[in-house]
């Protein structure tokens, strides 16, 4: 098979943020996630919210300029914006633990078909990083998965088990992977849109389990 | 007397510092909210076999600097360091190396049970019930409480000594206030520990700082030192 063309990280970031909606309260992980807030739908008021302790904040200052004091998770300055407020931890994890999260979107390692997810440990590394997102998976009450659709060495990322040590169980939602977007419901994993150019045979054949193909699986467009 | 927390210097204010202490670290990661000279001072005393609880295991200061936490791992004095997000994928850091040498514990926490955990020894709590970690690894060794049909894991107060944190301006009864995103674990912190040292960029005159303001009442400050 020849390789065919995947979309990019600032295409699945786009198609992420279409699951905005007006006055979602929205928490973006580190990397990847990130992007989607420059592609909040025109007109939508989304309020990011940040572990540090932020919500409300406006744009990420891509020059270096900013003040250090006013930092989003990824430690980049951000704009303050009109109605932004700022809190101590145990409130920002308040709010995450307690359900004022509408979507989380962060970088997934594997995801099960039951929608467990691993995404903070490399067994071989020894060592890895929770930081929010045990709480954030555990908690929001809709959790995106941004990643490729398989690791570098070509094994599963979307798999029946997860090998990788859990970050929660049976949490995430929908998986926007560079050929596909995925929802992860009861009766298993609904494959719902392909990148262009992509059948869902291809995209079945990169992923452990079985897919349920939706009735009006369809090319992703934005 | 007049209540007066303020202390002249860092080596001062952190001088009686014992061997083996539990020490919160305030901060998130980013330079601007940690207490840099408070940790430069501790890690010139001679105290070793450190628990250190911070949210970051510190970049070091060829990153930003000044000192953050991974200071107390370049001088060896932290035996063990409770922490959520102790490595980062762009750089191996002190603890990273120290670790695989097998020079130091790592307690692996999640960032918010971390928060509530010190928050609970700050409110005279034994503990907290979190949903957070169940069915993960962390959920080894824990007790794990069933109510109306949902798992918590019984997660244990963090009891410290010291707690050093960093805020934006004090008055002489340590009232606090903070810049932006600064609060972060520093506030939390705040009372957490048998001594908290707060270092700040300015003392001012009682009544100065707005009540309304105030995000940490003094009381539960015992030193401040100015930058």
């Amino acid at each position: 098979m020849t390789e065919k063309e995947r979309i990019d990280e600032q295409t699945q970031a786009l198609r992420v943020a279409r699951e905005f909606e007006d006055g979602m309260v929205v928490n973006l992980g580190i990397g990847t996630p990130t992007l989607c807030s420059n592609f909040v739908p025109t007109g939508k008021e989304v309020l990011f919210h940040s572990e540090n302790g932020a919500l409300g904040f406006g744009e990420v200052y891509t020059t270096g300029e900013g003040d250090p004091n006013l930092v989003n998770a990824s430690g980049q300055a951000v704009k303050s914006q009109p109605g932004m407020s700022v809190f101590e931890h145990a409130e920002s994890f308040a709010i995450i633990r307690g359900g004022f999260i509408d979507i989380t979107v962060m970088g997934g390692l594997q995801v099960s078909e039951k929608g467990d997810l691993a995404n903070w440990l490399i067994p071989k590394r020894q060592v890895g990083t929770i930081g929010g997102a045990m709480d954030l998976a555990c908690c929001a009450k809709r959790v995106i998965i941004i990643m490729s659709h398989v690791a570098k060495d070509g094994s599963y990322k979307i798999v029946k088990k997860c090998s990788y040590p859990l970050t929660a169980s049976h949490c995430v939602d929908l998986i926007v992977t560079d050929i596909a977007v995925i929802e992860v419901t009861g009766h298993g994993l609904v494959l719902k849109e392909v990148a262009p150019g992509w059948t869902a045979e291809e995209i079945q054949r990169l992923t452990e389990p079985t897919l349920i193909i939706a009735p009006d699986c369809h090319e992703i467009s934005f | 007397m007049p209540i007066n927390k303020v202390v002249a210097s860092f080596d001062e204010a952190v001088a009686d510092m014992q061997d083996g202490a539990v020490v919160l670290v305030g901060g998130f990661g980013p330079i601007a909210s940690t207490p840099s000279r408070l940790l430069e001072a501790v890690s010139k005393l001679k105290v070793k076999n450190l628990t250190v609880v911070s949210n970051s295991g510190g970049f070091g200061i060829e990153v930003w600097g000044e000192h953050d936490v991974e200071v107390l791992h370049r001088t060896g004095q932290m035996k063990k360091h409770i922490v959520s997000a102790p490595v980062n994928q762009w750089v191996e850091n002190t603890l990273e190396k120290r670790y695989r040498a097998g020079e130091v514990e790592i307690e692996m926490v999640a960032q918010g049970t971390m928060a509530e955990r010190i928050r609970a020894a700050k409110a005279g709590l034994g503990g907290i019930l979190t949903p957070v970690g169940v069915d993960t690894a962390l959920e080894k060794g824990k007790e794990v409480k069933e109510i109306n049909g949902k798992k918590y894991l019984l997660e244990l107060a963090i009891k410290a000594d010291y707690a050093l944190i960093r805020a934006h301006k004090a008055d002489r009864w340590g009232n606090l206030v903070y810049r932006g995103t600064s609060r972060t674990f520093n506030a939390t912190m705040a009372g957490a520990a048998r001594v908290t040292i707060v270092e700040v960029d300015q003392v001012v005159e009682l009544g100065e700082l707005n009540p309304e303001e105030i995000v940490t009442p003094g009381v539960l400050v015992n030193r401040v030192v100015v930058r």
